[in-house]
């Protein structure tokens, strides 16, 4: 997001009293905009589920018949199965990544950067200034093949002399993770800029080693933080498609390229299909993540 | 013993530090790539490489078919869906923020749900729908409208109650002590206060709007938004006049951000 998203992240204020009001103007006030999400959210993901059970004989314009097919899951499972293993994969890899590149700079933001922090703040959402195509387009070319990484890494000769970066699993990763870098970042420093400075003081008064404190009082903290950043980095991540078109080959495709393209060939029910289990691996995935890490309030 | 924990400590500082620059470094990297390519004057037609200087695609942005039109396209639906999300989620902020009612927890849960769902399944929904209302052959500017505010919407929610939620209501308990109206109020005093806010979340939401792809692509018909004409651009080799657009964006978004931290500081309080 933008410096918004810092700022609101950021805000730790707690509910301040206020006196009772009518609750008919809170309902007036919120049903514009819930009907809003109603009609365009809620039905919509009710039009979803209903078309995955379509019968796969029709086409967008002429219309679909009801049939309850469950069997276009029982299909799309079966041939999209590795597919889907692929997508949550890389976004679990690119999410891990995020971790590693983003918990150092949060890091450094929160308690390091000084009068420099709100300038690396701006460095950490100025990508978002432009569009995601052409950034990404970008990394077409920087790990092109004579592109600069790459003809870096044969100098180094940490990429034999024919090799390639582009059009490979390493690419589609490398673009996820630089795009969904900053959902991290920004969470990690929001958890992290509340942490008291004294609370390390006090480890370090108490003869932790700064690792301990570390490992027993500041990343402890961070962890709503943290939980925030991988969900916010894990989900679009696991349904996004655009990275491992523009960066990859035909055999790093993931589940939104193929939703994507059954939705362009017409191919409503199965792409419902893949849809709704997508969203219900994600459910699932998270459902049982929060409960691992045992953090209930991100909202 | 001192001076081997002083050299430990600097260590630490500057590794993180050092470790921080370079991954801001990774961050920055393909922007700095999208300006300099916008003075790049390509050999072939697939610009990947620099190949010379040029201020061509500056003087000629609107050069390449359909460059131009798509962006208007794409401000046009960027400010009518950002006026009506940032009118529809403000109202919905001051509700969750200032009034208690039964309901208001899921309606929050409610709220950060299309925050919470991949593009990819918020874009099959809407595209569920529209089929099935029999809209497949109307979808174009409209339904990607439809489309942006409604995925804008949580996002103004969440920024206006981040600022709603740092502001003293005492301040509005006191204009209706000194008998202001709700209506006078909600103008006269709380509106100015969550103004920044408001303004955040419009910004936020704009940028949102703008750079969708996804959700747009499938619910576009033909109309052509700047990031789908990009797309298209992807498969047959990018006119350098992109880069152009992308550094101006840059350029723009980082003058209004600026802007706003000076015009912040200047603010009492």
């Amino acid at each position: 997001m933008t410096v918004a998203g810092a700022s609101l992240l950021a805000t730790p204020h707690p509910p301040a009293p206020e006196r009772p009001r009518r609750p008919r103007t809170g309902y007036l006030l919120l049903l514009p905009g819930v009907l809003w999400l109603v009609l365009f959210f809620l039905v919509p993901t009710v039009a979803l589920v209903a078309s995955s059970l379509y019968d796969p004989a029709g086409s967008l314009f002429e219309g679909y018949q009801m049939t309850w097919h469950v069997q276009n899951y029982a299909d799309a499972i079966a041939e999209y199965a590795p597919i889907f293993g692929r997508s949550l994969l890389y976004a679990a890899i690119a999410t891990g990544a995020c971790v590693l590149l983003g918990y150092p700079l949060a890091y450094a933001i929160a308690f390091k950067a000084g009068r420099w922090r709100n300038l690396m703040l701006i460095a950490v959402v100025a990508p978002f200034f432009t569009s995601f195509l052409v950034r990404t387009l970008s990394w077409k070319l920087l790990l092109g093949d004579n592109g600069f990484v790459a003809d870096t890494l044969r100098t180094l000769h940490l990429l034999s002399p024919d090799g390639y970066l582009l059009a490979t699993p390493l690419a589609v990763i490398t673009g996820l993770t630089y795009n969904f870098l900053p959902f991290m970042v920004l969470p990690l420093y929001a958890s992290l800029s509340k942490v008291d400075p004294q609370l390390i003081e006090a480890g370090s008064d108490l003869y932790a080693s700064p690792i301990t404190t570390f490992r027993r009082v500041t990343f402890p903290l961070s962890l709503p933080g943290l939980v925030a950043g991988t969900l916010l980095t894990f989900i679009p991540a696991s349904g996004d498609f655009i990275n491992s078109e523009l960066l990859g080959n035909p055999r790093t495709r993931m589940i939104g390229n193929e939703i994507q393209d059954l939705f362009a060939a017409g191919a409503l029910p199965v792409a419902a299909s893949l849809s709704v289990t997508l969203m219900a691996l994600i459910v699932l995935m998270v459902l049982v993540y929060v409960r691992r890490v045992g953090t209930e309030d991100l909202v | 013993m001192t001076s081997v924990r002083g050299v430990r400590r600097w260590v630490g500082n500057h590794l993180v530090l050092g470790a921080a620059l370079l991954v801001l470094l990774y961050m920055i990297t393909p922007v700095l790539v999208v300006i300099l390519m916008s003075f790049n004057d390509p050999a072939g037609r697939l610009g990947y490489d620099f190949d010379g200087f040029t201020l061509d695609n500056w003087a000629n942005p609107c050069g390449p078919y359909q460059l131009c039109s798509s962006l208007v396209t794409s401000v046009e639906i960027g400010v009518l869906a950002t006026v009506l999300a940032t009118a529809l989620g403000t109202l919905m902020a001051f509700a969750m923020i200032r009034h208690r009612f039964t309901g208001r927890s899921a309606a929050n849960v409610f709220v950060f749900l299309p925050m919470a769902s991949p593009e990819i399944v918020l874009g099959s929904s809407l595209l569920a729908l529209f089929v099935n209302a029999g809209f497949a052959g109307q979808l174009g500017f409209w339904t990607i409208f439809v489309a942006h505010v409604m995925f804008c919407l949580s996002f103004v929610v969440v920024t206006v109650k981040a600022r709603l939620h740092g502001l003293d209501p005492a301040l509005e308990q006191a204009a209706m002590d000194l008998y202001a109206n709700p209506w006078q109020t909600f103008w006269r005093v709380s509106f100015p206060l969550v103004f920044p806010g408001i303004l955040a979340a419009a910004l936020l939401s704009f940028s949102l709007s703008f750079d969708d792809f996804i959700i747009t692509n499938l619910n576009a018909g033909q109309t052509v938004t700047f990031p789908m004409f990009v797309w298209g651009a992807a498969q047959r080799g990018v006119p350098m006049q992109v880069n152009v657009v992308g550094t101006v964006m840059f350029l723009v978004a980082l003058g209004l951000v600026l802007a706003s931290g000076t015009f912040r500081r200047r603010q009492p309080g």
